[in-house]
């Protein structure tokens, strides 16, 4: 295993034990959880008349099912979704557990709402029923994504088992040209190391890029680690994070935060930190990057065409003429004017202030085609307040985008907001699986905000560079 | 409980990355129990959009009662859904056999006793060639001697360690072991900087 690596570091300070499976016992630091996935984990602590061990370390908010059109009218008109919010709100009130629920002001995406409130901090150890927790790496945090029947282990013991990775470290050094993000770049990796590279490691972001990212750049890339198999991903610490997380609702306050930020400093890796494994890439030659296919992995730069599958052999061919024969397009072609149906603007991924204003600025004074529904969903109630004090929601809905409330929304289509038939849809979300977006047969391609807000001016996948 | 082997006939679905959303689409999450799960495996890809039912390995009679899934690489790759393995395991897999898997999926099969083994791609392919011809061949997964057999053929499977020693001891349902360390984790709780 690396060695003297922030990973390290931060497990070997919530370890308990060694369990007699093998496994390390972990201590988690911070319990994030939603509606979808922890109805059930509620339901076996109730059978054995368990109780949760430290309802303080647990913050719970409503995003996956919640309509973005009216979150306050309820009941909702989705029987199955009211009953879900229900059963969370009856959860947490009998534990005792904070709800950031649709009256809290504070009410979000998960992933957006924990570090946005001081929740998400350096050293800790997260876990959330959710494949996303990764985007807490940006903070030098381990996440953990998590299954339903470890929720119920989490509540119950605060603890989970588990076997400790190897650490990949990925350099990406230069700049980024104008109009590249960090969508592309973390679209870039997972293109570089493949959607399986990352099964068994944990990755550490590094490099000049990364330096010059803010925290919410840095929370894209580490939020679609997962995407490329990494079920944790980090960014090494600086000036950025602490600065960040000065004046946030739970962040600590004067003099704790000063003796937080020695430890903080403290679990850094060391410059002599041993990794199983290093990837550099060159940040100046990153394009924008558009998916074509049906894994996160199966992307392009916006100048380059289809792969040929007549290429390839084997699972290979047979892999990417499933994902041709599903998204409808001829091998060899190219990406760029690809005309598009809906675009769709969220996701833990890109729902944060900056996405929505990197958005608007490419908006600003157009239109959206005529051919094109575009909805922009911010990721939490903070975040939406912010947006129109700023004016953005002027800005979408002059444009003629449809301006929402927060929630995962069309990410994963478990909301009334979802693609019908075959639609194409430019999305600013993490995954563009078969039927991810609500329809067996709808089609995926993502990309970051500032393409998708071009793409929806010209109903056609365009070239960022080209128009700013 | 224990899981040393698990015997009948085998399924296969050979395809790399097939990720959860697949298994079992979002809007079938939307239920607060796991009971009804069985019946939406795959379910977007064993139907049309009227629901009329295609060759999908899932719909097949000769595939009927098969209790061991024959996969490729990646999968349950994407969300931590554990309503996926949930699904799979109450359509009648009791295990599964693949190139390699998701490291999330892998954790919730193990948190729901449901075995994944790892097999070299040769062995798939021929396993899987020979199951497409005879359908009804009872494939023998054995977790003790680490081997599949089947017909006159048999090949070696890999877990890691701690995984298998869960099976073989039946500790796969970690909560009673979590649970003796009740001091050290109240200790653990007050001595962290946070």
């Amino acid at each position: 295993m690396a060695e003297r690596t922030l990973y390290n570091k931060v497990w070997n300070k919530h370890k308990v034990t060694t369990l007699p499976t093998g496994q390390d016992q972990l201590f988690i630091g911070l319990h994030l959880i939603h509606e979808v996935t922890t109805p059930q984990a509620f339901a076996s602590l109730h059978e054995r008349k368990a109780t949760v061990r430290y309802p303080e370390r647990t913050f719970a908010t409503l995003d996956h099912i919640i309509p973005t059109q009216n979150q306050f009218s309820r009941p909702f008109h989705d029987k199955q979704a009211e009953l879900m919010s229900k059963t969370l709100e009856h959860n947490v009130n009998e534990h005792g557990i904070t709800f950031f629920d649709s009256h809290s002001g504070n009410q979000g995406i998960v992933h957006v709402i924990g570090p946005e409130l001081g929740l998400t901090k350096p050293g800790m150890t997260i876990a959330c029923g959710d494949s996303h927790t990764s985007t807490h790496g940006a903070f030098r945090a381990l996440g953990f994504g998590i299954g339903t029947s470890e929720v119920a282990l989490v509540l119950e013991t605060q603890t989970l088992a588990l076997t400790p990775l190897k650490v990949r470290k990925i350099e990406v050094t230069g700049s980024l040209q104008k109009g590249v993000s960090a969508k592309d770049v973390i679209l870039k990796i997972i293109n570089v190391c493949g959607v399986k590279g990352g099964i068994g490691y944990a990755y550490e972001f590094s490099g000049s890029v990364f330096e010059a990212m803010s925290m919410e750049e840095r929370m894209t890339v580490c939020n679609m680690s997962i995407e490329g198999g990494a079920r944790i991903g980090y960014v090494n610490p600086d000036q950025t994070t602490f600065d960040y997380l000065v004046g946030r609702k739970y962040a600590p306050k004067e003099e704790d935060f000063a003796n937080l930020k020695k430890y903080w400093k403290s679990i850094v890796s060391d410059s002599d930190a041993i990794y199983d494994n290093i990837i550099t890439i060159n940040g100046d030659e990153i394009e924008p990057m558009v998916t074509w296919g049906i894994t996160p992995g199966q992307s392009i730069g916006i100048t380059e065409s289809l792969p040929d599958s007549d290429q390839y052999e084997n699972e290979e061919k047979t892999l990417l003429e499933s994902a041709l024969q599903h998204m409808k397009f001829q091998p060899k072609s190219a990406i760029l004017d690809k005309e598009i149906d809906v675009v769709f603007v969220g996701s833990c991924t890109n729902s944060r202030l900056s996405d929505l204003q990197a958005a608007a600025d490419i908006l600003k004074g157009n239109q959206v085609s005529s051919k094109v529904k575009m909805i922009v969903v911010p990721g939490s109630q903070r975040i939406k307040k912010e947006a129109e004090k700023e004016g953005l929601d002027k800005i979408f809905i002059a444009a003629g985008a449809d301006w929402r409330e927060p929630g995962c929304s069309m990410c994963l289509a478990m909301n009334p907001d979802r693609l019908e038939a075959d639609q194409l849809c430019a999305s600013t979300s993490n995954r563009n699986f078969i039927g991810r977006q609500g329809s067996a047969s709808g089609r995926t391609l993502l990309m970051s905000p500032q393409m998708a807000a071009i793409a929806a001016i010209h109903g056609k996948v365009k070239d960022i560079r080209e128009f700013i | 409980m224990v899981i040393e082997s698990v015997i009948g006939k085998a399924l296969p679905l050979v395809l790399d990355d097939i990720d959860t959303d697949r298994i079992i689409p979002a809007r079938f999450l939307k239920e607060i129990t796991f009971e009804n799960m069985g019946q939406y495996a795959f379910i977007d890809e064993r139907q049309d959009s009227s629901g009329k039912k295609n060759n999908h390995p899932f719909n097949k009679e000769d595939y009927n009662n098969a209790k061991i899934l024959l996969v490729g690489k990646n999968f349950g790759c994407g969300s931590s859904r554990e309503h996926a393995p949930q699904a799979l395991k109450r359509y009648g897999i009791q295990a599964i056999i693949g190139e390699s898997f998701a490291e999330i999926f892998a954790g919730n099969c193990k948190a729901i006793g449901l075995p994944v083994v790892y097999a070299n791609k040769d062995d798939i392919k021929v396993l899987e060639t020979h199951i497409i011809k005879h359908p009804e061949t009872i494939v023998t997964l054995n977790l003790v001697s680490n081997r599949v057999r089947y017909f006159e053929e048999s090949f070696l499977i890999s877990m890691p360690t701690p995984q298998r020693e869960s099976f073989l001891k039946g500790t796969w349902n970690v909560l009673e072991l979590l649970k003796k360390q009740s001091v050290d984790v109240d200790n653990l709780n007050n001595s962290l900087p946070y």
